[in-house]
């Protein structure tokens, strides 16, 4: 042995390992505390009256009833609530020329969607609290509604804010090469499409929720949120509620999924707060599932036309699309509804090489609920560009979408560099990923399979994606543009006096096993058991600051930060080592718990250590001054994000005669780099699988030609269920990002991604006997059924 | 209304006499009133499976019985099973499997998944799969489900 282990390979080495998550006893056996679990003295209720029509003026509001009624402590409308609620804005500089007009957590004057909340009611019982909005009557006068994105902009549509001018949002274009001539050249065939991506929502089985408690005698206001960035919040509530950011503590503890969706700015839990504050009590708000419909964001809704150029020898030569997305009446507070769309810019085709590129975005307001950045924001859609088109084009030259990848995905050893639309990308292995999909399907069997089933009359079709994800964002992806969001993140790690480690880290646990991965992280490098960590997350009074876990980024940035911080308390604890022992820090490690010869025999343990300095430090001496502590930070620099890749592929099977398609296995092989537990980050991919079939196939928010939403339900809203899932296998490609020591990438949102582009390409290989195809997603048997020409 | 009704029945062998309003319903019963906090409620209409429960030894959804309906009747909880070592087996093999994410769905799936192993259920995936395929999760993709089910059928065979 020639030096201390790698940290990669010692004897407490856990990242890599599949441990199984230590928090998961606690779930197991009903001892979750979500925000709903939360019950406080004096706690009241909040339940609201919302807007039962898509624009509608206000025009008086009767709560005289409401008011006196069984168990009501108060009443408030919209402009009672602004006048203790600035209003918020969801624009930011870095978007330029994105419009938004502020917004107040009831609607004042004017409700814009379905939903919206317009009186709060605060009673000792959510029981009472509805009785009581049954009691409120509000006169409204309905406007004429702009309910879809198509028509938003045509000349007399209704404008939803006048002072804009129009329902136009946001615009952008992206321009890189001569496209047209590109198109022009000999011998390129240009394939054209619609897409249409529909509106989903999130539908997190542990619906919004707050509790709101304010203490006036310190002017204090903590809120039990149930969310993925406390940092972010707590700015949030200081700024519009007029309190001090030192003055409010935000708490997650268990939060019931999440997803993109709990992690924006909602009108009825700044009212909750509001209401804490105004009554000096607890007040609790949870939302009931038909309000989760209205008013969780949306996702999506774009309209897509879309051209790929290839030659006959099968080079792409550019792509020129249009997007169009609906966000709602408002951009969404403070990430704004307009980073979808520029994801959709920034990454279509960004796995393959292409000098030319145009694409046009337009993001238009609409009396819908509010859409916003949901799990892969813009991933699904700018995938199922790229590679429905390429797949397209494959059948057009008559080409294996394979074969055709090799020829255009980027080569391996060809980073770094740049995409088309100028992303930085680096440590990508798409040429490689794809080989290992390939012999892990028997994508040659499967094909002479899918001809054999073809004669039989059966309808079976294969398709791909390879994709890159975003991932462990920088500054430049919020901080840039204004927002309160953190892109570094901390973590802090304690040596206790019996030889165990506390850990408390800025990065926050919605299920993904973030505490678990911190401990291994921390263990390992350090030196400990694995069951000697524990961890603290979610609570802005206790951890170090940072944005929380979103965007992909809880182990690449998180994770970064936690290894430097038990890299930096393995070094002061081993400073402190040698002078006990009368030691070269050089010749020691830290194993088991035990400082140790290099050889790993032990000299003195942990505990033994760490007592001697708390509790007798006189046997120190006096210039040694002991600090068995050590908070690191980390950001990304040089990158503005670091980019994942994968490939994926679905088989399926269509049913021509009912429309039905059946999913019958699903294969994603992913490069999240260095990889920290495989057993969670599988089940993480497939949770990202199971919700881009979702999408790609059953989920969809359908409105009313008048902007009511007909199907807020579960029992109407479809969410795949496990009868409906396929088996999907999982592989790995492991290039771990250099940004990092830890070489950890995202993983959370490649398979919702990533999955819908397979699933549409694969229905599509399907459909293709028929010369028949389809565009729009959901792909529901209704709309396949069209496709097929079999229903009008 | 708010008339009320007299109720006695056991909880997680646990005798509760309790006075409750004619129209609330089992579950906000437990999770409010015995502060049995386990059962979670996702959809209040029978969909989700979240308040999933024990009722006489039957699966039941916490919010589409009422309290008054439960007057007689020996209620278990998830804590009821993980206290009383029913679900002992399932806990270890969802912590194995990793058959959880939030752990928001995860009371409602094991009360379905230990009906299913109870009444002698296969250790076939496709039955598995049909079985829990009134419990919604958004986190996994339900194989780790199936997979932890599969291996306690599979054990208890043995």
């Amino acid at each position: 042995m020639t030096g201390p282990a790698h940290i990669f390979d010692k004897p407490n080495r856990y990242i890599g390992k599949p441990e199984p998550r230590a928090d998961s006893a606690r779930l197991l056996q009903g001892r979750g505390s979500y925000v709903d679990d939360q019950k406080l003295p004096r706690m009241a209720h909040a339940a609201f009256v919302r807007s039962p029509h898509a624009h509608a003026k206000i025009l008086s509001i009767d709560t005289q009833e409401a008011g006196a009624a069984t168990g009501v402590v108060a009443v408030y409308s919209g402009e009672d609530l602004a006048e203790h609620v600035t209003p918020y804005i969801g624009t930011l500089t870095h978007l330029t020329g994105l419009r938004s007009m502020p917004q107040h957590p009831l609607a004042v004057g004017v409700a814009r969607w379905q939903g919206e909340p317009v009186v709060m009611i605060v009673a000792t019982s959510r029981a009472l609290a509805e009785d009581a909005c049954e009691l409120v009557y509000v006169d409204y006068a309905e406007l004429p509604a702009a309910v879809e994105s198509e028509t938003a902009l045509d000349t007399g549509a209704p404008i939803i804010h006048p002072e804009l001018g129009s329902n136009l949002a946001w615009e952008r274009d992206v321009v890189a090469g001569d496209i047209d001539a590109a198109f022009a050249a000999p011998d390129v065939h240009v394939v054209e499409r619609e897409f249409r991506f529909g509106r989903h929502t999130g539908v997190t089985l542990e619906a919004r929720g707050t509790v709101c408690d304010y203490d006036p005698s310190e002017n204090q206001l903590t809120v039990y949120y149930s969310g993925q960035a406390p940092h972010m919040m707590q700015v949030i509530f200081s700024k519009h509620l007029d309190l001090p950011e030192e003055n409010i503590r935000v708490i997650s503890n268990d939060v019931g999924g999440s997803f993109g969706i709990k992690i924006h700015t909602y009108g009825d839990e700044i009212a909750t707060a509001a209401a804490a504050k105004l009554l000096k009590r607890p007040v609790k708000f949870i939302a009931d599932r038909f309000e989760s419909f209205l008013t969780d964001i949306h996702a999506r809704d774009h309209i897509v036309n879309a051209k790929m150029g290839i030659t006959q020898a099968g080079t792409i030569v550019g792509i020129d699309f249009d997007d169009l997305t609906g966000i709602g009446p408002f951009s969404m507070y403070p990430r704004t509804s307009a980073i979808e769309c520029n994801q959709v810019l920034n990454l279509t085709g960004a796995p393959y090489v292409m000098e030319n590129y145009r694409a046009k975005g337009r993001v238009v307001f609409q009396n819908k609920t509010l859409m916003c950045q949901y799990r892969a924001v813009g991933h699904p859609i700018a995938m199922a560009i790229a590679d429905g088109l390429l797949e397209d084009a494959a059948r057009k030259i008559g080409m294996d979408p394979v074969a055709l990848r090799e020829i255009n995905l980027m080569a391996d050893d060809s980073y770094p560099r740049t995409s088309a639309t100028g992303m930085k990308l680096d440590d990508l292995s798409h040429k490689r990923a794809l080989r290992k999909l390939t012999d892990l399907m028997d994508y040659d069997g499967l094909r002479a399979r899918q001809t054999l089933a073809r004669r039989r009359g059966v309808y079976r079709g294969i398709g791909f994606v390879s994709m890159v994800e975003v991932t462990n964002p920088s500054p430049m992806f919020y901080g840039i543009g204004g927002a309160p969001i953190a892109s570094q993140d901390g973590a802090t790690v304690r040596l206790d006096a019996g030889g165990a480690l506390h850990v408390s880290s800025s990065i926050t646990e919605q299920g993904q096993g973030t505490n678990a991965i911190l401990a291994q992280i921390a263990a390992g490098v350090f030196g400990v058991d694995l069951n000697r960590v524990k961890v603290t997350t979610g609570d802005t009074a206790t951890t170090p600051y940072g944005g929380g876990t979103w965007a992909s980024r809880g182990a690449g940035i998180g994770g970064e930060a936690m290894l430097q911080a038990a890299q930096a308390l393995k070094d002061q604890v081993l400073e402190v080592a040698g002078v006990m022992l009368q030691t070269g820090v050089e010749t020691l490690d830290i194993q088991n718990g035990a400082v140790t010869d290099i050889d790993g025999s032990v000299r003195l343990t942990l505990a033994d250590l760490a007592r001697t300095v708390y509790y007798r430090g006189n046997e120190l001496p006096n210039d040694l001054k002991p600090e068995l502590i050590a908070t690191r930070h980390y950001r990304v620099t040089d990158f503005p994000f670091v980019f994942t890749n994968g490939a994926m592929a679905a088989h399926v099977e269509v049913d021509i005669e009912t429309g039905f398609v059946k999913v019958l296995h699903f294969w994603a092989v992913e490069d999240c780099g260095r990889i920290i537990n495989p057993l969670l980050v599988d089940e993480q991919i497939r949770g990202g699988v199971v919700q881009g079939i979702g999408g790609a196939l059953y989920e969809e928010c359908h409105y009313s030609a008048d902007g009511q939403f007909l199907n807020a339900t579960m029992a109407d809203y479809m969410v795949p269920m496990a009868s409906e899932m396929p088996e999907i296998t999982i592989a790995h490609i492991e290039t771990p990002t250099k940004t990092s020591v830890l070489g950890a990438k995202g993983a959370g949102e490649a398979g919702t991604g990533g999955a819908p582009a397979a699933i549409l390409n694969a229905v599509n290989d399907a459909l293709s006997p028929m010369g028949a195809s389809i565009w729009q997603m959901p792909m529901t048997p209704e709309r396949i059924l069209t496709a097929l020409d079999k229903v009008d | 209304m708010s008339r009320s009704i007299e109720i006695n029945l056991r909880v997680n062998g646990e005798v509760v006499h309790a006075t409750v309003p004619s129209r609330l319903n089992l579950v906000d019963f437990l999770r409010e009133e015995l502060s049995l906090t386990g059962s979670h409620v996702g959809c209040e209409h029978g969909v989700c499976g979240a308040c999933t429960l024990t009722v006489d030894g039957d699966t039941v959804r916490g919010c589409l019985m009422l309290a008054a309906q439960a007057d007689g009747k020996e209620i278990t909880t998830i804590e009821g099973l993980a206290e009383n070592g029913q679900s002992a087996q399932l806990q270890a093999a969802f912590t194995k499997h990793n058959a959880l994410q939030c752990g928001f769905c995860t009371p409602g799936m094991l009360a379905s998944a230990l009906g299913y192993v109870n009444t002698g259920g296969s250790a076939d995936r496709d039955a598995i799969r049909q079985h829990i395929s009134g419990n919604y999760c958004r986190c996994t993709g339900y194989q780790s489900i199936v997979n932890a089910i599969c291996d306690v059928i599979e054990e208890t065979s043995v």
